[in-house]
């Protein structure tokens, strides 16, 4: 194989793999709080829409990645309300919201169907883009993209270096001792459901105002499960969710590619392959047991101090 | 600070959950009438055709009884799964496969008689939805990989195996190009009972949901079940074979989605198309947790939300509503009546004596 293919193969895997990255470093910095969210997929689609018609209406994309960002911490906020404030199950309670926000997504959008937004185009960064191969590669996309590269460095550096995210990860890990040494556990949580929240809608205006332009149904396609799944590949460690996103932009690319270029393959087998890959990821992981970060209160719901 | 304490029930709230439940549906509707405004709808206009639509003919009831069969058949197999604290979230996909299992018996066997082919059908589509439960289960219990991923995955796996068949090797020549199989042979269909609208389907229902009940409440593999959802690690100290019952709970469940799968490839459409996966999977867990995961419950809150889609039909046709609006109405009630347990577990109590 030659790199005229080889290249812009990667460079595509790169940004097909952003909005995931943005969902699962939300879904990190959620669950490490102890709170595991399943609404991924309904609160991406709701960036999305919301990013999309922010977009249309006002022109204005980097507003419209703001709003979506917002739009993603309110959503995830219902999650914190049934889990934190009513006690309900975490698991069910994210279902539900995956449920609610595709259904909000598709009722608000119908009309906006094949519609164009204005968004964000490729923006060549100088010196680095003529880099060989790194640079093509890595430099030569658009800003959204460019955000993905500090993003993980922040996390780790909150994280691993700050006394805030030692809490948050403390809230996660014995809510109860976290309680006894005067930390509001409660107050994390919210902070871990917000902020992640916030990283998913942000994952989901990606699409719809980077990758496609336009506005259709079932935008996400499961990428927000796949999101779910590439947390427990990445031990919850923001570096290595890096990695499985980009893995899974490399198979969605390739997957295009071979469309695109009339193979005798048919489009369901092909369509199949994400999928077919995050339950092999999964499996991966569980056999190849390496040193996980996975909070130990991970879904458990704090009771309420009588 | 509030002049109110919580404290925890000593007993779980009895029939005075009913209101609870009655409040959160109240609450999901006025939020789905506010979600009706912003779209441009009047929501009084909304929700009477939304109960006029779902209540208000006899073909409205027929329809929603015929919709009510897959979704119970799929619930009863979630709430088996839940009941074990196992999450199979996978439901949508077995019902697929058990549509695919049994269309490939009927388009096999296009001679046979009923006697022989429906049988058939039937085992094939629970032994596809069976396995198609039981993977998840060996890679939890081997692996410890996580359920509600794996099984969610196979849903989209296989709507896309449905879909290769149907647009491929399965395709009717007949069809001017629609992706959809050949009519079944008269044999392979289940039909209406005697002159009824109403179909055989339904006295499925019945004998498969007493025998869960009996199942999960007469013989020691059921009381097991209940013992080790409630426990797990004081099932496996008495001895209770968990990793094999946890199998065993997930290829019913499976078994069950794919019986539903072949009740609405055989009696609903006559044949195999993509159009039969319309979330019945999803709706299911609602049905499941709503009706908290009893079998009787199962049978109303199945009927309920079925309704509640037909009544979505008739706000599409009427007012031009999409078809969606039935996702945010089902999340809606599970958002709230999740949130209405926290009543069930806790009471409210003045607090006495000074205020801090």
């Amino acid at each position: 194989m030659n790199s005229d293919i080889i290249i812009p193969l990667l460079a595509a895997a790169v940004q097909s793999g952003t909005p995931i990255l943005y969902a699962t470093l939300g879904e990190i910095f959620t669950e490490r709080s102890g709170i595991l969210n399943l609404g991924v997929e309904g609160i991406m689609i709701t960036g999305a829409l919301s990013g999309f018609l922010v977009a249309y209406f006002t022109g204005n994309p980097m507003l419209a990645f703001v709003i979506a960002g917002i739009a993603g911490s309110c959503a995830a906020s219902i999650h914190g309300l049934v889990c934190l404030v009513f006690q309900g199950n975490q698991v069910v309670s994210g279902l539900a919201l995956t449920i609610l926000g595709l259904g909000f997504a598709d009722y608000f959008g119908t009309p906006f169907i094949g519609m164009s937004a204005p968004g964000f185009s490729t923006l060549e960064v100088p010196l680095l883009s003529a880099i060989p191969v790194v640079g093509p590669i890595f430099f030569n996309q658009d800003l959204l993209v460019y955000f993905t590269y500090f993003i993980p460095v922040l996390m780790w550096f909150f994280f691993y270096y700050t006394r805030y995210g030692l809490s948050l990860r403390a809230a996660g890990e014995y809510p109860a001792a976290a309680t006894a040494a005067g930390l509001n556990v409660v107050a994390y949580r919210w902070l871990g459901v917000l902020v992640g929240g916030f990283s998913m809608g942000l994952g989901g205006a990606y699409l719809s105002l980077a990758y496609t332009h336009l506005w259709t149904n079932n935008l996400t396609a499961g990428r927000g499960w796949i999101a779910v799944a590439l947390v427990i590949f990445a031990f919850w460690k923001p570096g290595r969710a890096v990695f499985g996103a980009y893995l899974f932009g490399g198979i969605m690319a390739m997957q295009l590619r071979l469309q695109a270029s009339g193979t005798q393959i048919p489009s369901s087998l092909l369509l199949m392959l994400p999928y077919a890959l995050t339950v092999g990821v999964l499996v991966f992981s569980s056999w190849w047991r390496g040193k996980t970060d996975e909070p130990a209160a991970l879904g458990v719901n704090i009771e309420p101090a009588e | 600070m509030l002049p109110i304490r919580i404290v925890k029930r000593q007993e779980p709230l009895g029939w005075s959950s009913c209101f609870v439940l009655m409040g959160a549906i109240i609450l999901s509707l006025l939020l789905s009438g506010f979600l009706l405004l912003i779209g441009g709808t009047s929501p009084v206009d909304g929700i009477i055709v939304l109960f006029k639509g779902a209540f208000g003919s006899q073909f409205a009831f027929e329809d929603a009884l015929l919709k009510a069969t897959p979704i119970f058949l799929c619930s009863l197999g979630v709430a088996i799964a839940f009941r074990l604290q196992v999450w199979n979230i996978g439901a949508e996909g077995q019902f697929a496969l058990g549509a695919v299992g049994a269309t490939w018996m009927a388009l096999s066997f296009p001679d046979a008689p009923a006697y022989l082919i429906l049988p058939a059908m039937i085992a094939m589509a629970a032994v596809a939805g069976g396995i198609w439960g039981l993977i998840p289960a060996i890679l939890r219990q081997k692996l410890k990989t996580n359920e509600i991923i794996v099984t969610l995955m196979m849903n989209y796996i296989a709507i896309l195996i449905l879909d290769y068949l149907v647009y491929g090797i399965w395709k009717d020549p007949a069809s001017f190009g629609f992706p959809m199989t050949s009519e079944f042979s008269n044999a392979a269909i289940v039909g209406k009972i005697g002159n009824s609208n109403f179909s055989w389907g339904l006295l499925h229902c019945a004998v498969l949901g007493t025998c869960l009940w009996v199942f999960l409440g007469f013989t020691r593999i059921g009381f097991e079940i209940k013992a080790a959802g409630d426990n797990v690690r004081a099932a496996r100290y008495a001895g209770i074979p968990y990793d094999r019952l946890v199998m065993l709970v997930m290829i019913i469940s499976g078994a069950l989605a794919g019986w539903a799968g072949f009740l609405e490839a055989s009696s609903t459409v006559n044949r195999l198309q993509p159009s039969i996966m319309s979330g019945y999977g999803y709706t299911a867990i609602v049905v499941a947790w709503l009706a908290r995961l009893n079998p009787f419950f199962i049978g109303i809150a199945a009927f309920m939300l079925a309704a509640l889609r037909v009544g979505v039909e008739a706000l599409q046709l009427d007012l031009q509503i999409p078809a969606a609006f039935g996702g945010i109405i089902e999340g809606l009630i599970l958002l709230t009546v999740l949130a209405g347990g926290l009543f069930s577990q806790y009471r409210f109590v003045l607090r006495r004596g000074k205020r801090e």
